[in-house]
């Protein structure tokens, strides 16, 4: 579907309407956490360990609580009195809420300050005193595993190592047998480095417990406010909350990107702190807490080897990963996959045996990983293939793009399942590949590559080809916590024609507001500025698993197109009724029915909904509301081909993204604008781990990019200008023919770049870099090989 | 981020400012842009009892030259350089180095006196000031002027005495065949330098150098002047091997450490490898060959 089906009044799918949330935000009128305040709203601030593990000897608190205005310190053996000291993560793991007498990690949370001011909250927080005894600390993840190793999560009754879980996917023997009989095989250590998301927000809220009513409102900067209700239900229920007695409202939120999925420490402590003192309290990270005790992602270390025959056919795919936890699974992946959807590892290409494995380790880091814009570890999956297809290609010394033709799952296999068990719903990948070689002139690129070889320049070319898993998904294999991962639409149409239409997801910025609308528009004919959106508060909103994973159009999307359609089922009963002819002789295009043969009888949308609650049929229900909840059948498959260029300065290692194509393939598209707009996003936030950021820790668990002083956020000076463009294969199963978009950039920018870098350096027998991709790597390379200026 | 408690003074001129400093003592510091102090005070790095705000003296905030002397307002902001016609034609080594000092929203706020003023080895203009051999005036009880080559002591130490306020910048006013650069490798906008060069030479008749100024940004506890580059260029033709010679007695005076920006060796490297690429376009700039 290109050309939109309805007109621009309508605004129905197709057209790149303006986004209506930006009017607001534009004008600093968003309404985000801590735009709130409540009338005797109090404020807390959280005292944090320098240390990655101590034992806590003495929290002394009588110095914050002379200062006038702070009104109570909170510790774990506080919360320990409710039994609310400790909590499960989404994984099903456990965690800390406060310590009682040891903490885990640098910058864990040791005991909160409550008062009257923001600034005296902070004030009290500077003159607790914590006495600790320094601990031996464990951050590296193997030596975690390795036999032997103290073990760390000593809660666990009879727990004797620090393997968190282990999963695996795949026949290992299969696999193994078949590397075996390959004519060539590469192996690459590959390692994605812990990252955060660093959403332009941080994460806080407001916990408010009105004691009169005995219910509490929580606004809490969350992407999944139904689950976190049900959550707090679940595990405050022995104190007395109660799931009817409970509302989450997410208002605007600053950027999600997975981080505002997990229930962090934080939140806790306020609700506790209200239901206690009852009154509203405030706590708001500030960036440097964001980015040290807040979930992190990826930190996955990948042993990839990849098979071929001599003439480039990839035979066999094995991956062996440790994977880094903190101290603490708090990974937020569908309960029946630990290691998120990690096994579409064998990416766009047909490969007939694959094995894939993870081991998780516990260490004195802090507890995570998120899926940061990226449907459960599928980032780390599309690296590995892709950074193996490019070395597999070095090695058989064949173009990338040719290697990567020759292995696409051809159009005519969808749908088509995978050797690990995946069924790929639709998919043109060679074409998006020749798409992004024609926009880009692959073929002069390598040529002027040659010319600057000859002259010791350094100039790289990369291609990443992925295929993403997105709209988590079918009931069948996907809950949280027992929640099965459907997703919902309440549409109700109101007598003048104009809609509300409510959802179980929650926008971060990505235009719910509009696509939702839009999608509205397309299906009933109402025009898209006349539907207002809205989600996140759980007290009028359906339920729902929220947004994340690029499943909101995946789930709630098909929810809005099918709850439209019993509407338009029942307004035709009403048109026949208003027209006094059969529900057979009316056809119906956008906006309105018809008789048909005679066009001139005809009675609009908004005619029915007026009718619908004036001059409704007899024994017909009154109103035009309709609900649905959308468990899909598959998950969709999304896809893309990324080619980068890049220049490498011989003098200092920096590497320049001189140009970046991005062919996307999202099936059929709702709002090609906000599509572009989330590809931008997405790219930029590849170009950052690709080349920028990282977090790491010293033997002793000091972190290093805990701030923006040196965690390394692209800004738009760091951007190359991205060039877009689309094929369009729509999914067979989704009721629009759509597919989530937001992560694909993410996911598939950074191995582009990656593969450039290594590309400019393959000459030189460089056949892997871990990203970030730092001027200092290459340039270590490059003295090393005694081609530095 | 929330600072410790402070009591905020706004000074109307220069002489309430520096009473109010005399006053307080070691317990006030002067409030220019707040690029730098601000971040300090929010993160309870430093704490102030007294801020002394200088935004509203008048006077402070100009580019002029005047009898072959160069005068900057210490007041004047990072972007009125980025835009003053004087500094484009005639300076371009600090025309090199302003767009590249932090973001557009820093410039519009941070002043040339607080970047020479703080003694943050991080700051870009202090390097660039000794290579131009600027002078600083400095105004306390009464006002004397510091070579910008003696007035950086250590790290956020300097010569500015605490009851003592920086006034304006003076620089000479380059002779004809004069050239600047200033070259600086940064992980990303925003970010200090991982290493950057400060370059200022004047050329003689017949090409040979004449003036070398030299000075490293975030290679140590100061900025470097590497006096031994200058003073072996000084009578040289700045041909390749010179430059390169150069470059590589200006690393040998550089001693960063290490950090997310790269190893002690990077840095030193990448002085040696910014410096020379400095001294090239300094000489293209002053019309040599």
């Amino acid at each position: 579907m290109s050309e939109p089906r309805t007109d621009a009044k309508i605004c129905g799918m197709g057209h790149s309407m303006k986004r209506k949330e930006d009017p607001r935000f534009i004008r600093g009128q968003g309404r985000y956490i801590d735009d709130h305040v409540l009338p005797g709203m109090l404020y807390m601030d959280i005292v944090r360990s320098p240390h990655a593990h101590a034992k806590i000897k003495k929290i002394n608190t009588a110095k914050a609580l002379k200062i006038p205005g702070v009104l109570a310190v909170i510790d774990g053996p506080t919360l320990a009195k409710y039994n609310l000291h400790w909590m499960p993560t989404i994984s099903g793991d456990t965690q800390m809420v406060l310590p009682i007498d040891e903490v885990m990690y640098q910058a864990q949370e040791v005991c909160a300050v409550i008062a009257t001011e923001r600034y005296i909250a902070a004030d009290g927080v500077d003159a607790v005193e914590v006495e600790y005894e320094p601990l031996p600390v464990m951050v590296d993840p193997h030596k975690s595993l390795a036999p032997g190793a103290p073990v760390l999560r000593k809660d666990k009754e009879g727990k004797k190592d620090n393997l968190a879980f282990h999963w695996q996917a795949g026949d290992k023997a299969d696999a193994e047998r078949a590397l075996a009989a390959s004519d060539v095989v590469i192996s690459e250590n590959v390692y994605l480095p812990r990252i955060h998301v660093a959403s332009m927000e941080t994460c806080g809220c407001i916990a408010d417990f009105d004691t009169a009513q005995g219910k509490l409102t929580v606004y809490m900067t969350t992407q999944a406010p139904h689950a976190v209700r049900t959550v707090l239900a679940l595990v405050a229920g022995h104190v007395g909350l109660s799931e009817e007695k409970i509302r989450v409202v997410s208002p605007d939120i600053g950027g999600g990107f997975g981080g505002k999925v997990p229930v962090y420490p934080g939140y806790v402590v306020a609700i506790a702190a209200s239901v206690v003192i009852g009154k509203p309290v405030k706590w708001i990270e500030d960036r440097m807490e964001n980015l040290q005790a807040d979930s992190f992602a990826r930190d996955y270390h990948m042993k990839v080897e990849l098979g071929a025959k001599r003439d480039g056919t990839m035979t066999s795919l094995k991956i062996k990963t440790v994977a880094d936890h903190g101290y603490s699974n708090a990974s937020a992946n569908p309960s029946k996959f630990p290691a998120g959807l990690f096994s579409i590892c064998t990416g766009s290409y047909d490969l007939k045996h694959a094995f894939c494995e993870v081991d998780a380790a516990y260490t004195h880091k802090p507890p995570g990983g998120v899926a940061y814009r990226c449907s459960f570890r599928v980032t780390e999956a599309v690296h590995a293939i892709e950074r193996a297809t490019d070395a597999l290609a070095q090695k058989l010394n064949m173009d990338p793009a040719e290697l990567r033709m020759k292995n696409f799952i051809k159009p005519e296999q969808f749908p088509y399942k995978s050797v690990l068990g995946w069924e790929y719903d639709s998919g043109n990948y060679g074409a998006a590949l020749k798409k992004a070689m024609d926009i880009i002139g692959y073929d002069a690129l390598r040529r002027e590559q040659a010319e600057k070889r000859k002259k010791g320049e350094l100039m790289g070319i990369g291609i990443s080809s992925f295929t993403e898993i997105v709209g988590a998904g079918p009931s069948r294999d996907f809950d949280i916590l027992g929640i099965k991962m459907f997703d919902s639409a309440e549409i109700r149409v109101h007598p003048t024609g104009k809609a509300i239409a409510r959802f179980g997801t929650k926008s971060q910025g990505q235009g719910h507001e509009t696509t939702y609308a839009q999608i509205v528009a397309e299906e009933l004919g109402i025009p898209a500025a006349h539907v207002q959106v809205e989600e996140g508060d759980t007290d009028t909103a359906p339920y729902g698993l929220g947004t994340y994973a690029s499943r909101s159009t995946p789930t709630s999307g098909a929810a809005a197109a099918l709850a439209s359609r019993k509407i338009r089922d029942k307004a035709r009963k009403i048109a026949a009724h208003l027209l006094e002819v059969s529900e057979q002789d009316l056809e119906w295009e956008p906006g309105k029915f018809f008789v048909k043969g005679a066009p001139q009888m005809a009675k609009t949308i908004q005619e029915c909904a007026f009718a619908a609650y004036t001059n409704h049929p007899q024994g017909m229900e009154a109103g035009l509301e309709a609900v649905h909840y959308y468990d899909p059948p598959n998950l969709t498959f999304p896809f893309g081909s990324y080619i980068c260029v890049v220049d490498i300065d011989r003098g200092t290692g920096d590497v320049k993204v001189r140009r970046f194509v991005a062919v996307d393939d999202c099936g059929n598209i709702i709002n090609p604008m906000i599509v572009d707009g989330q590809i931008h996003g997405g790219l930029t936030q590849g170009i950052g781990p690709a080349l920028y950021e990282e977090i790491s820790y010293d033997d002793e668990g000091n972190i290093s990019g805990g701030s923006f002083l040196d965690y390394y956020v692209p800004t738009a000076l760091e951007t190359p200008k991205w060039e877009t463009d689309k094929t369009i294969t729509p999914s067979p199963h989704h009721p629009l023919g759509a597919k989530g978009v937001g992560e694909s950039a993410t996911v598939g920018a950074p191995p582009a770049i990656a593969n450039a870098v290594v590309d400019a350096l393959r000459h030189l027998g460089v056949t892997h870099l871990d990203i970030p991709i730092t001027p200092e790597k290459v340039w270590t390379i490059l003295k090393n090989k005694g081609v530095a200026e | 981020m929330i600072p410790a408690a402070f009591d905020y003074h706004r000074a109307d001129t220069l002489d309430e400012a520096l009473k109010l400093l005399k006053k307080h003592g070691d317990d006030a510091k002067v409030l220019s842009g707040g690029m730098s102090l601000l971040p300090m005070l929010k993160l309870r790095l430093a704490s102030f009892a007294h801020l002394v705000d200088i935004n509203r003296v008048p006077g402070l905030d100009y580019i002029k030259e005047e009898k072959g002397t160069l005068r900057i307002g210490a007041m004047t902001r990072q972007a009125a350089l980025e835009r003053s016609d004087v500094i484009k034609s005639k300076y371009p080594i600090l025309a090199d180095a302003v767009p590249l000092i932090a973001d557009p929203l820093v410039r519009n706020r941070g002043t040339i006196g607080g970047n020479v003023a703080n003694g943050d080895p991080g700051n870009d203009q202090p390097a660039i000031m000794i290579a131009l051999g600027a002078t600083f005036i400095v105004r306390g009880a009464k006002e004397r002027s510091v070579a910008a080559n003696q007035f950086y002591k250590g790290l956020y130490d300097t010569a500015l005495a605490r009851s003592e306020i920086l006034t304006e910048i003076r620089i000479p006013v380059p002779p004809l065949k004069s050239g600047g650069a200033y070259t600086k490798l940064k992980r990303k906008t925003g970010d200090f330098a991982v290493a950057a060069a400060a370059v200022q030479l004047t050329l003689g008749k017949y090409g040979a150098v004449e003036r070398a100024g030299i000075a490293l940004t975030n290679a140590g506890l100061t900025p470097i002047e590497a006096v031994d580059a200058a003073k072996y260029l000084v009578g040289k033709m700045p041909d390749e091997k010179t430059i390169a010679e150069a470059a590589k007695m200006a690393a040998a005076k550089s001693a960063p450490s290490a950090d997310r920006r790269g190893s002690v060796e990077y840095k030193k490297e990448m002085a040696r490898v910014l410096t020379a690429r400095a001294l090239h376009k300094a000489v293209q700039r002053a019309g040599g060959s």
